[in-house]
């Protein structure tokens, strides 16, 4: 799980460009949109990509996505739960 | 009688330290290459870096340009934006139609497709400046900036507007630079920046740049020259071109002898630069001459780097050197033309005043 936040720590700067983010800047509950990493529906579109191609999870009920998208734990829990299930 | 035009200001990102616009060209940096990148200013001085992260290079430049240029004219809004381009954000092209490729059409987002548009400099730049008013793209390969010029001035002329941003952008990017090579129209030995009208090899130094400049009809005291004229022409056989220039200086009641000063776009092509030799060495040969494409690389909108060249020769009253073709001396010119032409087509023409 600890791996897992890490990587898409990794990814999510890489795919949306946030050059002036480092990893250790992501806090693992930080708010991925609005206050925390401010992204938009832009990103949130680049992020259901993302699980799709990186983790061959495709998003059902979009408005799964804002729950998902909350912050990187939990991403990685949603991630996690759909490989073991 | 037509309204005048005027430069009222200028913003360059080019091969050359020109993103200072306090400077002009005191600082020369030489190439020894077959493509040129720009000096890349601090983007983080001009663009927050929440809008920067999805910002291609194009629109980088072009934000950087645009706002020198804005600042010098003591704008915060003009009433209409105009860019030329000859191939667009086409690094994020490149990216997005490599994307497509590479997921066999899947896993596509909108985020490089947004910015590979033509128009995505005119519009970025108006959204971030909250321009609403009249904004256009054109894309005519070579002759790209100078159609903004053109109509940049009829809008100014028939008083559709008072201020107009006015620019050109272009990219440097792999693919574009990969495919042109195999063609010869990029050279295969790196030439040094200083002998690349020695050269004689086939093909140009690609480059990149964004130029941008507010145009105004009322004079003020950041004011440049005032823009008399300009004309382009898709196809120009070389038995063709001395004839045109004449009737060109003719419309507006000139002749080459009131030309103090010629910029060719000569850009080392052994098979396109007699198009500039037959004015060098003909009509204009005892009119000081200046070449600019060995400080910026050669690419569709190279014309605005002459025209920011030009502008600056024009403010300064002196021919940096370094640009100086000939040996015939000048001082102050009151009046200079520029010629441009890629690959023997995509010829323009532009005539500046001293005011």
């Amino acid at each position: 799980m600890t791996d897992l936040k890490l990587e898409l720590k990794e990814k999510i700067i890489e795919q949306l460009n946030l050059e002036d983010v480092s990893v250790a800047e992501i806090g693992d509950k930080d708010p991925l949109f609005g206050e925390g990493l401010g992204l938009d529906s832009i990103d949130a579109l680049e992020l259901i990509v993302m699980l799709d191609k990186d983790y061959g999870i495709k998003l059902a009920d979009p408005k799964e996505g804002k729950q998902i998208f909350e912050s990187v734990e939990t991403m990685a829990a949603y991630i996690t739960s759909k490989k073991a299930g | 009688m037509k309204k005048r035009v005027y430069i009222n200001s200028v913003g360059s990102v080019s091969a050359q330290k020109t993103f200072e616009n306090t400077l002009f060209l005191e600082e020369i940096t030489s190439y020894n290459d077959t493509t040129m990148g720009v000096i890349n200013p601090n983007y983080k001085d001009y663009i927050p870096p929440a809008a920067a992260r999805r910002m291609a290079k194009g629109i980088k430049m072009s934000t950087v340009s645009s706002k020198t240029a804005l600042d010098e004219a003591g704008l915060d809004n003009v009433d209409a934006i105009i860019v030329g381009t000859g191939l667009g954000c086409i690094d994020d092209s490149e990216k997005f139609i490599s994307a497509i490729i590479d997921n066999k059409e899947q896993f596509l987002t909108p985020t490089r497709f947004i910015q590979s548009s033509h128009n995505t400099v005119s519009g970025q730049i108006a959204l971030g400046i909250g321009c609403k008013g009249y904004n256009y793209t054109y894309v005519n390969g070579a002759t790209s900036f100078e159609s903004c010029l053109i109509d940049a001035m009829i809008q100014l002329q028939l008083e559709e507007a008072e201020n107009v941003l006015v620019g050109g952008v272009d990219e440097l990017v792999p693919h574009h630079v990969n495919t042109h090579r195999l063609i010869n129209h990029i050279k295969k030995i790196p030439v040094e920046s200083a002998h690349l009208l020695a050269s004689k090899t086939e093909g140009c130094v690609m480059a990149e740049g964004a130029h941008f400049f507010v145009l105004s009809e009322k004079k003020q005291a950041s004011t440049y020259a005032e823009l008399i004229g300009v004309r382009t022409y898709n196809i120009l056989a070389q038995n063709q071109l001395a004839q045109t220039v004449t009737a060109f200086l003719k419309e507006h009641e000139l002749s080459s002898d009131a030309i103090d000063l010629v910029v060719l776009g000569y850009n080392g092509d052994v098979t396109f630069d007699p198009y500039y030799d037959l004015l060098a060495k003909g009509m204009f040969a005892d009119t000081a001459q200046a070449y600019t494409k060995h400080l910026s690389g050669e690419y569709d909108t190279a014309g605005g780097f002459a025209f920011w060249f030009a502008s600056k020769v024009m403010r300064t009253g002196t021919l940096p050197a370094v640009a100086h073709l000939n040996k015939v001396a000048i001082t102050k010119p009151k009046t200079i033309l520029l010629y441009n032409q890629y690959r023997g087509e995509y010829h323009s023409l532009v005539l500046l005043r001293q005011c």
